[in-house]
């Protein structure tokens, strides 16, 4: 019985419940936006546990404070309606955290009673007129029971923009929209876009906010985040840049800024490998009339150097891949120009358009054999892993059951990382991101090699 | 709108306040005149505070969650059974289905028709894939709004698979985390008395409220066995679903842990006539009595308690000579404590004393009245106890109280870190067991290794930059 039974007698078609899932919750990604937006706390309606649980998973990644405030429902909320106790709420939390912002976020529960929080929250403006200014408040509905929390990332940022964006005067000014990228990466593209002199804002920014020094006293709210007058500025800006290939722009911030103010929405997929990231170093050349600084071409000319170096240990490698469908999609088609065949990309996610980003990226997709499953969890990757022989997984802590049963070396990239430290500073995106993930992925390579020969090569 | 710290304690003057609502949970320990003892408790958290707490889904999850062979199957939307998956320290000696999550992943159509079959089909489909010895189906927020019959569903379950399967009523909305403690003792009572008691001794007894974090269930189990007692069931920390189904049979419930299972133990009482006494297995002090005071009821079998006198002289012959360096290093020191039950920082406090540690803040989750005035008799003067806090407030004592360590969970880990303090894990994801006489020796040393280590000189409160 034990966790050998793991994949038990069932076979894939008698499989209705979902096991050891490979997505959370569409508040979490809420939240975690929210977290980028200066001096705002994240606020879900729901009962306590939602908010108590999410911050428990975030704070085991990012290991910083991680304030969410809740509505706190208790049997007479459920049936009478939320408004109560989201206003009480509200005002408790404007009066302790005294916060600029508060991204408010629906869960299950509020989103099933049929709480109408737009309207909760007009009226709560209407009560509160004669106090003083009262913080921005910012809405996503999130119910967890469509989407991940991917889409509760999107949609918070989204909201953001949407509350906040001013028509404006034309300016020489970009956006972008990462999406859920991890602090370092947050500041290497906030160096990348400085050093190409572009006045940029760049939403959520939690690079600061859950990567951030020590404290001489307890702050309320971190500091750090996009301040809300830079989100008003979306409105005026020249063009946007939105990663993320499943996103669509029906549910994007750049989406709502390119349909509401007519500005150009540059999407692209999360710049992973060097033609990806040619793709949005390009864009930045031509949004700036600058080439690329020195600095970025070295990055570069040194990362194909490094491609040449241990090209030979990974050539002919299987991987498979999960996580949220846009990291996913970007890796694979890393992996694929530095010879590595991604056997699986799979996600928790369930957008129906993974395999067709893909095959934008990897035309030959299906002649080699690489497969691709949306609304998947750990068992079904298990499933498939067994017959799929793969030498690495790629992906987030939770494949490490995974990885420990069929002794494969785990390369743990994106969110959460909850086995090892520093998952808030590793790198994904650009030359200097896709460096480190290559030595990473060689090293892998090179470890297993050397801890499975006998012979004891101090050269390798 | 600004706040009426008057009605508080008095210390709250400076910036960061106290909410409304909230100034009646908080209580410092003063000298002099008689003090009027009147903390708040045992209410639902305030909305829009940021409370340590989880919901009653959390209570009953920590509760049950050790039980490693049976399935369990959390009914709802993905996010309660993803935030809850491997999620304790809790170890198994055997089968280990606990480590796995299952939900039944309910979907919007599912909310608008009802998640019935869907969860019928779950369990079918997952006790014909494990094998389970029992199935506990856990009701998330939405499902009594959506109208679930689980009970129904469970039945029909039963029958037809011939396992308990057990619905907890955890909506996590419907009360506190203390709800949720109940939910689970009442599932565990519909599986206590299923079992045959023939063989069990009459030195017998269950433990209750130990989960077998990193083994401690093991620790306890042997010396209570060493003393010549059976151990019939752990309930659930190492649970099986057998030995919780005889447990009925032991002569004594030993319980640890104030709130999670004392409600069990009361029922077994009322239902089986099985007395209970609390214990506490954290620091030598309340280690050592936990021993004594069972053997005490069974004053017929002296040589029980000569062998308890045995095995506590024994242990801290071990540990106590290695823990005087940690002592002399600590002494002076200041701790701030911050658990999910009043009853853990009872021990906490004289555990701390022992490694020459006071007490500035003790404050808990789910206490009740007669712990935060057990609390108030313990504590030095100057000590704040809290009830339901939360990050903020937790701060702001750490800090005035200039505490040099705080023990919590993974929540407060941060809150410690970030202003340069030392942290002691003592909640459910620790790795290292806390409980028994090699636990407290553990606790002294991780207390040591975070209050000692060098790189707070770096820290803005020692006087670095923030």
């Amino acid at each position: 019985m034990k966790t050998a039974s793991i994949n038990g007698k069932s076979t894939k078609s008698a499989k209705t419940a979902t096991q050891n899932a490979c997505k959370l919750c569409n508040p979490l990604g809420a939240c975690l936006a929210f977290r980028g937006i200066e001096n705002c706390v994240p606020f879900l309606h729901g009962s306590q546990g939602c908010a108590t649980y999410i911050r428990r998973y975030l704070i085991s990644h990012y290991k910083e404070p991680i304030d969410i405030a809740s509505s706190n429902f208790n049997e007479e909320t459920a049936v009478f309606g939320g408004s109560h106790n989201l206003q009480l709420g509200l005002k408790n939390v404007t009066q302790q955290y005294k916060p600029e912002v508060i991204g408010i976020a629906t869960t299950c529960l509020s989103e099933t009673i049929g709480d109408d929080v737009p309207m909760i929250l007009k009226d709560y403006k209407a009560i509160m007129r004669d106090e003083a200014p009262l913080p921005i408040m910012i809405f996503a509905s999130t119910p967890s029971y469509s989407g991940t929390h991917i889409d509760g990332f999107h949609a918070a940022v989204r909201s953001a923009v949407k509350t906040l964006a001013e028509k404006g005067t034309k300016q020489n000014l970009v956006n972008i929209f990462p999406g859920m990228i991890s602090p370092a990466d947050i500041r290497y593209l906030k160096e990348i876009l400085t050093s190409f002199a572009l006045p940029f804002v760049l939403l959520p920014d939690y690079s600061k906010t859950l990567d951030g020094g020590p404290w001489a006293e307890y702050h309320r709210i971190p500091p750090g985040g996009t301040p809300t007058d830079a989100i008003a500025s979306t409105g005026s800006a020249s063009a946007s840049i939105e990663f993320g290939s499943t996103l669509e722009a029906r549910k994007s911030a750049a989406g709502y800024l390119e349909e509401r103010f007519g500005i150009p929405r540059r999407h692209l997929p999360l710049p992973i490998g060097i033609k990806a990231s040619d793709r949005f170093i390009a864009i930045l050349e031509q949004l700036s009339e600058t080439p690329m600084p020195a600095i970025y071409e070295d990055e570069r000319r040194r990362l194909i150097d490094a491609y040449a170096d241990g090209h030979k240990y990974i050539f002919g490698k299987r991987a498979i891949l999960y996580g949220e469908e846009d990291l996913v999609i970007s890796m694979a088609a890393f992996l694929s120009e530095i010879g590595i065949l991604p056997v699986l990309c799979a996600s928790g996610g369930k957008s129906g358009l993974m395999k067709k980003r893909l095959l934008e990226l990897i035309p030959g997709l299906d002649e080699l054999d690489i497969k691709v499953r949306e609304n998947v969890d750990f068992v079904d990757i298990e499933h498939e892993a067994d017959e799929l022989r793969p030498d690495l997984l790629i992906g987030n802590s939770k494949g490490f059951t995974m990885s420990k049963k069929h002794d494969l070396p785990l390369i743990r990239i994106g969110f959460p990382i909850h086995d090892r430290f520093g998952g808030q500073r590793l790198h994904h995106i650009g030359y200097r991101g896709t460096q480190e993930l290559f030595d990473r992925i060689v090293n892998t390579v090179i470890e297993g090699r050397q801890q499975s020969s006998s012979i004891g090569y101090t050269y390798m | 709108m600004e706040l009426l710290i008057e009605k508080g304690v008095g210390i709250m003057k400076e910036e960061i306040g106290i909410l409304e609502g909230r100034q009646n949970q908080i209580f410092e320990k003063k000298s002099g005149q008689e003090q009027q003892f009147d903390i708040s408790c045992d209410k639902t958290s305030l909305s829009g505070s940021v409370s340590q707490r989880a919901c009653v889904f959390c209570g009953s999850r920590v509760v049950l969650y050790p039980v490693a062979d049976a399935i369990h199957i959390v009914h709802g939307p993905i996010g309660c059974a993803a935030y809850t998956w491997d999620i304790r320290g809790a170890v198994s000696s055997g089968p280990e289905l606990h480590r796995l999550s299952f939900s039944t992943d309910l979907q919007e159509m599912d909310v608008i028709y009802g998640g019935e079959k869907k969860l019928y089909r779950s369990l079918i489909e997952l006790i014909e894939q494990y094998q389970p010895n029992a199935a506990f189906i856990y009701s998330t927020c939405i499902i009594g709004l959506i109208g679930d019959d689980i009970e129904a569903v469970c039945k029909k379950v039963a029958q037809e698979k011939g396992i308990p399967v057990m619905p907890v009523h955890s909506e996590g909305f419907k009360g506190t985390k203390m709800d949720g403690y109940k939910a689970a003792c009442s599932a565990l009572m519909k599986l206590i008395g299923t079992g045959s008691t023939e063989s069990i001794s009459k030195y017998s007894i269950n433990i209750l409220g130990e989960f077998n974090l990193a083994g401690e269930a093991w620790i306890i189990r042997e010396y209570y066995e060493k003393m010549g007692i059976e151990v019939v069931a752990t309930m659930t920390g190492d649970g099986r679903i057998d030995a919780i189904r005889r447990s009925h049979g032991a002569s004594l419930n030993v319980v640890q842990c104030s709130g999670s299972m004392t409600s069990l133990a009361k029922d077994m009482e009322k239902k089986y006539g099985i007395p209970y006494i609390r214990v506490s297995y954290f620091g030598f002090e309340d280690m050592s009595k936990s021993l004594y005071d069972v053997a005490a009821l069974f004053p017929e079998r002296p040589e029980i308690m000569e062998k308890a006198r045995e095995i506590v002289r024994e242990e801290i012959r071990t540990y106590y000579p290695e823990m005087q360096k940690f002592k002399s290093a600590l002494t002076g020191k200041k701790a701030a404590i911050y658990v999910g039950g009043a009853f853990k920082t009872f021990s906490l406090i004289k555990a701390l004393r022992t490694i020459g540690m006071s007490v500035v803040l003790a404050g808990s989750q789910t206490g009740n009245k007669d712990d935060y005035l057990r609390l108030k008799e313990m504590c030095d003067e100057g000590t704040v106890i809290v009830d339901d806090s939360n990050p903020v407030e937790l701060s702001k004592f750490v800090l005035e109280k200039e505490a040099d360590l705080l023990i919590g969970g993974v929540k407060e880990r941060p809150i410690a870190f970030k202003l340069g303090v030392g942290f002691c894990d003592h909640n459910h994801e620790r790795k290292i067991p806390l409980a028994g006489f090699v636990g407290m020796y553990n606790f002294a040393k991780e207390v040591y290794e975070s209050v000692m280590s060098p790189v707070w000189q770096f820290a803005p409160r020692k006087g670095g930059l923030a």
